[in-house]
């Protein structure tokens, strides 16, 4: 299963738990199993089915192209992290 | 004369154009003056606009009389809030997919109930000569209930400050557009707040044997781009509107423009023209929409260019911040802690790079326990813009000073310590991801083994600084259209408004795959109804993304080249090689046809060839610089002079080392004027009292020595030629490094910018009157 690092402020919704295993081959699943979980997570990373704006999602080290549609492997680290924008 | 090191080579590929240094395709046009700015569109029947703009800080706006401007001959159209859609602030109303708040960006453009900063838009007018519209401007009669400012993020934060927006909602992630309450109740001037936390950050420090804790402070300081921000607009009788500006991303205008007007982006085309600077400056919108309204309502176009003072007051300069960091190291150099509080200020509306920062300060480090907690703070002064790797160089400023604290502390000398502690490939970030293949470890070696880290400095007041930054550079959607042309030549559209070279960077990138002269390939920006959606120049992207995409139209004109001589020779496509701009027949070496010879045959044997290519690829490689600076400093004046100035950075692959180091030295100029003079300094009510040149002083070439610069090339994986970014990242380290020479140069450790004379004699003052 994918490991989810859990935002800081969001760890309330976890248990505590700063890092949780959770199984789905996208960014989408991953995100729907967690909200089984963990219900109240989803609404603070998506807005109407795709990342929420100002979110950068990292998979494995490298920020995401597809947003919810992003491939993620078995062992995959997902991080949400602020998204930052250039001059 | 500067010892000249060439460019560290770590990739083993060679090209035939890429990282060749052509010249640049707009390059005549823009030094003889043919070149097309933002400034010189003149149409039949223009009108001419002048922004009002509010006098006070903060002051409720309780009416607004437009009647006497109205009545002023020439005068042809005035303009309110009124005339642009009502477009609530409600965090619960905010739009899909925004990421910005557009009620926040539409007050931004035009002041609604309160006028939230010296120079904030009230009003606009349209008039047959700048003049008429200034005179027209000036009798609009405001009524403003003046309220009191407040300037300090700090100040901000306490429970009795006043509030800027009534309602203000903090949001707890650095996530979400943000906005205010539905009832308007309540309110704070922080508008996020998050954390990073990583390892056990008590156990980090009860584990140092040397401990250092700061805190800094540095001011708003702006891009300083030459060119002013200008839009010409023209608003038809069917509602087109045509828009013609100098902006960092014309898709960009044209979302917001059609935003704040009310219309579907359908009916806003934008026209880049060409851009005199921008450096995130100019990635916002402040006066296409005001020219769209006017023109909607005299039914004439209207130019509306800032001048200098409207640039200095009413645009997004960047954040000033307050950063405390404390870290802690063993007596051998290894770091066990890093923690850091950081306060931005957003200016008028939420959103400062707080965030950009948090990211980015400790990732030169590999260190396994570390916290970070961010503040994004609204205050009376203009909303702050993006400004060159937005939020890291106020945090660089301060870690790498404490890094310096600690290798002082600990006798270690600050390169080695650096590399000791270098983050490199598998190093976990105290923001979480691990790193990719980067660059840092070959850059500080590079570094080190400069011909500049070792010469001797002599002389009383002088020191050497040294400082490490990183910037994580951006990508994102961009489109390609490449059409070949009979004569063998290849006209290129693409999407990204060139600021820095990046014609010719694109350029050589599909001439290296088609195996032809870059000067064979005419590069041109395409408007909004001539290419694919193209994201803003911005990120220090345009060379990955933009570059990928006429890579990948090269590819396409390729595959059909192919196909057309396997058309032609009456064979499989499997039976065609396409090598060094010539296509061949595997198995008969009498075919064989040049890239130039089958272009003039198209139209006779199947027609046009034309490539295209749309991209979506966020993964430009992490990057990282380091800088040495030799300084001396007048003891007499407090001036401080840059002796010598070297800059190391990991680019991956320089398409075009030429621009590559134009790029660096810039970064490394701007770098030094915010380090020694550059501030927004405001009084006691709110206004800026340096808005010009002349006060606001930046750096001119008889301040600077040579900037000599190393590029490093680590191949970033992710691109065909391993490019990373290189734009923003140079203005990271420059305020760092130069303080570190100071304190090496004076003892003195500055932790205010600027460092200015006055400072650094206030500094030495304070030192030797605590040493009598």
């Amino acid at each position: 299963m994918a490991e989810v690092w859990i935002p800081p402020r969001m760890q309330s919704i976890t248990r505590g738990q700063e890092q949780v295993q959770v199984g789905g081959a996208t960014v989408r699943q991953i995100l729907n199993n967690l909200e089984k979980e963990y219900p109240g997570i989803k609404e603070e990373l998506v807005y109407e089915d795709d990342i929420m704006p100002g979110i950068a999602v990292i998979i494995d080290g490298e920020t995401g192209n597809l947003g919810m549609l992003d491939k993620v492997q078995e062992n995959s680290e997902i991080h949400f992290l602020p998204a930052i924008s250039g001059g | 004369m500067l010892d000249y090191k060439p460019n560290i080579v770590l990739s083993n590929q060679e090209y035939n154009v890429v990282g060749t240094r052509p010249i640049r395709h707009d390059g005549l046009d823009k030094v003889t003056g043919r070149a097309r700015y933002g400034a010189d569109i003149n149409l039949p029947g223009l009108l001419y606009g002048k922004i009002l703009r509010s006098p006070h800080a903060h002051a409720r706006i309780k009416s607004i009389d437009t009647s006497k401007a109205e009545a002023l001959p020439g005068v042809k159209a005035v303009v309110t809030y009124k005339d642009f859609v009502q477009i609530s602030d409600k965090a619960a109303d905010v739009g899909e997919g925004e990421i910005r708040n557009i009620g926040f960006m539409s007050r931004n453009c035009m002041a609604h109930e309160k006028a939230l900063y010296k120079g904030h838009a009230i009003a606009a007018v349209a008039a047959a000569s700048q003049h008429v519209a200034e005179e027209a401007a000036a009798l609009i009669s405001v009524e403003y209930e003046v309220l009191p400012p407040v300037l300090r993020a700090k100040d901000a934060m306490k429970d009795d400050a006043p509030l800027l927006h009534e309602g203000l909602v903090t949001v707890a992630e650095a996530m979400g557009a943000g906005g205010t309450s539905d009832d308007g109740t309540g309110g704070s001037n922080v508008c996020k707040h998050f954390e990073h936390r990583l390892g056990d950050i008590e156990k980090g420090f009860q584990e140092a044997d040397v401990i250092v804790e700061r805190e800094f402070s540095t001011e708003a300081v702006h891009q300083g781009y030459i060119e002013p921000h200008t839009a010409t607009a023209l608003w038809d009788d069917d509602d087109n509107i045509t828009v013609w500006s100098s902006s960092q991303g014309q898709f960009a205008m044209r979302e917001q423009t059609a935003k704040l007007v009310g219309v579907p982006i359908s009916k806003v085309k934008c026209i880049p023209m060409e851009i005199g600077g921008g450096f995130g400056g100019k990635t916002i919108t402040y006066v296409e929409p005001v020219a769209a309204a006017l023109s909607r309502k005299s039914k004439q176009p209207v130019k509306v260019t800032m001048s200098r003072i409207e640039v200095f007051e009413g645009t997004g300069p960047t954040s000033g911040t307050n950063i405390w960091v404390k870290m802690g190291a063993t007596k051998d150099g290894r770091i066990t802690a890093a923690e850091t509080k950081l306060v931005y200020e957003a200016g008028a509306f939420p959103g400062s790079p707080v965030g950009g920062g948090a990211r980015c300060m400790f990732a030169p480090y590999d260190i396994p326990n570390g916290y970070i907690d961010a503040m994004d703070v609204v205050v009376n002064k203009p909303k702050v813009a993006a400004y060159r790797a937005p939020g890291a160089p106020a945090a660089a400023f301060a870690v790498e000073q404490v890094v310096d604290d600690i290798c002082e502390q600990i006798g270690m000398d600050p390169l080695e310590f650096r590399l000791l502690n270098a983050s490199k490939e598998g190093t976990r970030q105290i923001v979480g991801p691990v790193f990719g293949s980067i660059g840092n470890v070959e850059t500080l070696e590079a570094t080190r083994d400069h011909p500049h880290y070792s010469s001797p400095l002599e002389g009383p007041y002088k020191g050497r600084g040294v400082a490490s930054g990183f910037w994580g550079n951006g990508g994102g959607p961009a489109s390609a259209i490449a059409s070949v042309n009979p004569d063998g030549t290849v006209s290129l559209v693409e999407g990204s408004p060139d600021i820095g070279g990046t014609r010719v960077v694109v350029a050589m990138q599909l001439a290296e795959v088609l195996g032809i002269p870059v000067e064979d390939v005419k590069p041109s920006v395409g408007d909004t109804d001539s290419i694919g959606f193209t994201s803003p120049t911005g990120g220090s992207s345009v060379a990955y993304k933009t570059g990928l995409a006429c890579y990948e139209a090269a590819q396409d004109i390729k595959r059909q080249m192919m196909q057309r001589a396997a058309t032609v020779w009456e064979t499989s496509v499997d039976n065609v090689d396409y090598q060094d701009g010539a296509l061949s027949h595997r198995d008969d070496p009498n075919l064989r046809i040049s890239f130039k010879d089958m272009a003039e045959r198209l139209n006779n044997n199947g027609g046009p060839i034309v490539g295209r290519a749309t991209v979506n690829d966020r993964r430009n490689g992490n990057a990282f610089a380091t800088h040495i600076v030799d300084v001396e400093v007048d003891p007499e004046t407090g001036k401080v002079d840059i002796l010598r100035y070297t800059a190391v950075q990991d680019c991956g692959k320089a398409i075009h080392p030429s621009y590559v180091e134009g790029q660096i030295q810039g970064g490394a100029v701007q770098g030094i004027g915010w380090a020694l003079n550059e501030e927004y300094f405001f009084n006691e009510n709110g206004q800026m009292m340096n808005s010009s040149f002349l006060d606001y002083r930046m750096p001119t070439s008889l301040d600077l020595p040579m900037i000599d610069t190393v590029i490093v090339e680590v191949p970033h994986g992710g691109h065909p030629f391993a490019i990373r970014g290189v734009a923003e990242l140079p203005l990271v380290p420059p305020m760092a490094a130069i303080a570190n020479a100071v304190q090496d140069a004076i003892g003195v450790r500055m932790t205010q910018l600027p460092m200015s004379p006055g400072r650094i004699l206030e500094a030495l003052e304070e030192k030797n009157g605590a040493g009598s």
